[in-house]
């Protein structure tokens, strides 16, 4: 089958050690449920998810606690069944240390499910079961957690012509979707058939890097089962060149099928979606078993004795995780995902979340810190890695300037931080810090110029505003006067006539229009995004300022290098 | 506290710049097999010298001295410079020389990394204007002894016995100064200046360096564009006016295997610090050398072209990468349609 299928290449990329034998020798294992779980409600990309339990309340395994909030949001269940202890501020896996409101359950051990029901997507419309793919709390498994409801739209032509299943699985050390599509395959392959009929697809390619001979093999069994029952022979494996990062959304697209989709656009309008085998196996579970989203596999590896892959309840500490697997003594930190792009983590009691792929431990032995940073001699060997085919020391001279205006020009919101450039740099220049760094002080200068903007629109209404009241003053006035006028030689004549005439009611009635719209005008320019905030979203907001200024704090000594 | 990528691959620097003196060694060994060991002499000179003003330098710019002065860009500049200059320069000219690359065309520029032009050709370009003389007596090939050689470098006066021009000199010496019949043929026929295809002993240190060449396209610390398109437009465009006429103007292997134009396709030109980076880029760059320097030989009036042909196209450097910058992914084909 596999050999059918013409390959396309990416520029770049680069063949680090893998490290993937240690964590493959064992079957998936099932982590023991804690003694707390903390399940942060915003776990996708998009909006925050509301609460939808209180402390106290006793909640089902698969109850939905946090409910999608806004057009891009995803629910969050109740891994188990238990007690709310608390609906709280919890610490987050991410690297800034930011804290995030979290349901604490605290589990009573009987691991009681909803009533499940499988969902009979075939009677519902494509809106329907998005809707029901949203509440079942289904995103991204590949690390990105873009709600996958989104995704299973076909776009303008309504079909498409290629389903793209990443099983490349690139980031060394991980082997998460390794074992599931070697273990799962048929069940992965099941989620595969009901994206397919959502999206109308024509053929499905999974890609699968070629290191991977075993999980290969169990999905072209699977597949060929699939396309026995079909009879359409639509669904192929493929297994692709092993490059990091073959396993990037966009690099992976372009070897299935030589399509590069530019940065900023939707795959769909190239006639391709991508999404990844664990999502896949997400929506099988989903749609025909009625389960939620509320476990994941993780591959814990690194600096442990015994690495494996275990199916993690979301919200379990990766504590707890990584002392089923005997942390070596020297372990120094933890990083969520694998070594190219994942993240630190602030401490190790953080829950596993569903963008965690991979609880990395990590030592000084194992991840020595890098070597004093050298000038760059522009060797170029980071433009001939990057998948991307930017200039990454271009892009690097800029940021690291300060022209943040000549970083973009080099498309700097192109690059996918995949590491490669950082990774070959002879100089062992941080290059994708100062991208970070980069694309941070471009992000909150936008945010700034549009609060300037906003606060210069409000300065010109007022000016607006006082120039038209005065003008109504005097016009008031001279009304005023002129009745006064009248009035007095009213009063010589008439004693008992009404003081106010039609007249001066209709001015009265015009003034009265002009301050309404002026009030409502004033309301309109009320700055409302800052206002009516939950705590959450309070503290998200002073989050992402602490990071902001942690970032420039972060980058401060790299720029102070300058001649 | 770092950021991903938290591994990385093993290499540095001084891995760079330890194989770039490593690739030279194959061209230096032929060199003092024909041309004696004075070059030798020149090398150890201009290293001391560059190493003694990178560390002067650091330490006036208040930077860390170990980790610059291991990073071997100083000795690439100084080995270029030794093999540049005549191997029976005296001392003071290799020391000026290494002093005029390593303080004002390196340091005072910022230092590694941060110089618009390539620091050895600066020397040779300083050097060439202010001693002509000088800078273009080179030893007479098989006379290798080396005592008269260490005299003329450290000596007060220049032995004339054991100089000769080298072969573009000559040559060029000859068709234009001589009376009007002179021819190519006839001028290369009657020297012993001129070898087979290049210069008398030229000729197989250019092979060194080409060999040194290959070795550095291997470890991939060069790509073929610089290399290959100053070669190729070199070759192309000398070949092209000795076909037309052959009397006047020298043949491409004459070209290729005499002077620098060896050292310079795979060690000068491809200096990434002041050339271009992007792939367009890279062949418009050597191109563009490999013209000048065939024009400043065959009409100028110095005896090799490649200096000045090397940093009049640094000039250009930053626009040439300005407009050559290769499409970004997706932005090949803005209907991302299959290639």
């Amino acid at each position: 089958m596999s050999a059918l299928q013409r390959l396309f290449g990416f520029h770049g990329g680069v063949k680090p050690a893998y490290h993937k034998e240690a964590s493959t020798t064992a079957p998936i294992a099932v982590a023991p449920t804690p003694t707390r779980l903390v399940i942060p409600l915003h776990q996708s990309i998009g909006g925050p998810p509301r609460p939808l339990v209180k402390p106290g309340e006793r909640v089902l395994k698969g109850q939905r606690i946090g409910s999608a909030d806004g057009n891009v949001s995803s629910a969050v269940h109740a891994s188990t069944s238990g007690t709310v202890v608390a609906v709280e501020m919890c610490l987050m896996p991410h690297t800034s240390g930011l804290s995030a409101l979290c349901v604490v359950i605290e589990p009573d051990g009987r691991d009681e499910w909803i009533a499940l029901q499988a969902f009979d997507y075939r009677a519902a419309t494509p809106t329907q079961t998005r809707d029901y793919l949203r509440d079942a709390g289904v995103v991204g498994l590949g690390g990105a957690v873009f709600p996958t409801y989104l995704k299973l739209n076909a776009g303008k032509q309504g079909k498409l012509e290629t389903l793209v299943l990443n099983g490349a699985e690139c980031e060394p050390f991980i082997t998460c979707d390794d074992v599931l599509m070697r273990e799962r395959a048929d069940a992965i392959l099941r989620g595969a058939v009901i994206m397919r009929e959502m999206l109308a697809a024509g053929q499905v390619l999974v890609g699968i890097e070629d290191n991977k001979p075993e999980a290969v093999a169990a999905m072209e069994a699977a597949a060929r089962a699939v396309n026995a029952a079909s009879g359409d022979d639509a669904i192929r494996v493929v297994a692709v060149p092993t490059r990091y990062p073959a396993g990037g959304a966009k690099q992976l697209i372009r070897v299935l099928t030589g399509i590069e989709v530019p940065h900023g656009e939707r795959s769909t309008d190239y006639g391709v979606q991508c999404f990844n085998v664990g999502t896949a196996y997400a929506i099988h579970e989903a749609i025909e078993l009625g389960q939620p989203l509320i476990s994941r596999i993780v591959t814990v590896a690194g600096n442990v004795g015994h690495a494996r892959n275990y199916q993690v309840l979301f919200g379990t500490p990766m504590k707890d995780l990584i002392a089923l697997c005997a942390p070596l003594p020297d372990s120094d930190r933890v990083i969520m995902g694998g070594p190219m792009m994942g993240f630190l983590m602030p401490a190790d009691q953080v829950p596993v979340v569903k963008a965690t792929n991979c609880v990395l431990v990590g030592s000084k032995k194992l991840f020595p810190p890098p070597p004093p940073e050298m000038p760059c001699i522009r060797c170029g060997e980071c433009a001939k890695v990057c998948p991307a085919d930017l200039q990454p020391f271009e892009m690097y001279w800029f940021s690291r300037a300060r022209i943040f205006g000549k970083a973009q020009e080099y498309n700097l919101f192109d690059c996918i931080e995949c590491g490669c450039c950082a990774y070959v740099c002879p100089s062992r220049i941080p290059l994708v810090d100062y991208y970070r760094f980069a694309k941070s002080e471009i992000w909150t200068r936008e945010v700034e110029k549009e609060a300037a903007d906003e606060a210069r629109e409000r300065y010109e209404f007022r000016l607006l505003r006082e120039e038209r009241e005065k003008q109504e003053k005097a016009a008031k006035l001279a009304a005023k006067t002129a009745a006064g006028r009248e009035k007095a030689a009213a009063a010589v004549a008439e004693a008992q006539k009404p003081a106010v005439t039609p007249e001066e009611d209709a001015k009265k009635a015009l003034i009265a229009a002009a301050l309404e719209r002026v009030k409502t005008q004033k309301e309109l320019v009320h700055p409302e995004n800052t206002v009516d905030l939950t705590p959450e979203q309070q503290a998200e907001v002073a989050a992402i300022e602490a990071r902001r200024a942690e970032i420039r704090e972060m980058a401060k000594p790299h720029l102070r290098q300058d001649d | 506290m770092n950021n991903s990528p938290y591994f990385l691959q093993p290499a540095s620097v001084q891995s760079v710049m330890l194989r770039v003196l490593l690739a030279l060694l194959p061209g230096i060994a032929i060199y003092v097999w024909f041309f004696g060991a004075a070059v030798l002499v020149q090398i150890a000179l201009a290293s001391v010298t560059a190493l003694a003003a990178e560390a002067a330098m650091l330490k006036a710019r208040g930077k860390p001295l170990l980790m610059f002065l291991g990073d071997g860009s100083a000795l690439v500049t100084a080995w270029l410079i030794a093999l540049t200059f005549p191997p029976i320069a005296p001392w003071w000219l290799t020391v000026i020389g290494v002093l005029t690359a390593i303080v004002i065309a390196k340091h005072l520029y910022g230092g590694l990394g941060q110089n618009p032009f390539n620091p050895a050709m600066v020397a040779f370009a300083l050097m060439i204007v202010a001693y002509p003389s000088l800078m273009s007596q080179w030893p007479a090939v098989g006379f290798t002894d080396f005592l008269p050689q260490w005299n003329a470098i450290f000596g007060t006066r220049q032995l004339d016995a054991i100089t000769m021009a080298t072969p573009l000199d000559a040559l060029r010496t000859a068709l234009h100064t001589a009376d009007a019949r002179a021819t190519v043929a006839g001028v290369l026929g009657n020297d012993a200046t001129f070898g087979n295809i290049g210069g008398k002993g030229w000729e197989w240190v250019a092979a060194g360096y080409f060999l040194g060449g290959i070795y550095l396209l291997q470890q991939r610390i060069i790509t073929w564009h610089m290399p290959a398109a100053f070669l190729a437009t070199l070759f192309l465009i000398s070949g092209g006016f000795a076909l037309y006429d052959p009397t006047r103007f020298v043949g491409p292997s004459f070209h290729l295997f005499t002077g620098g134009a060896m050292l310079g396709a795979f060690f000068i030109v491809t200096d990434p610090v002041s050339g271009c980076t992007t792939p367009r880029g890279k062949l418009i760059f050597a191109a563009g050398i490999a013209l000048l320097t065939w024009v400043i030989r065959t009409f100028g009036a110095y005896p090799d072209g490649i200096a000045f042909a090397v940093l009049l196209m640094n000039i250009a450097a930053p626009l040439i990468d300005m407009y050559t910058q290769p499409p970004v992914f997706g932005h090949k084909n803005k209907r991302g349609g299959p290639p």
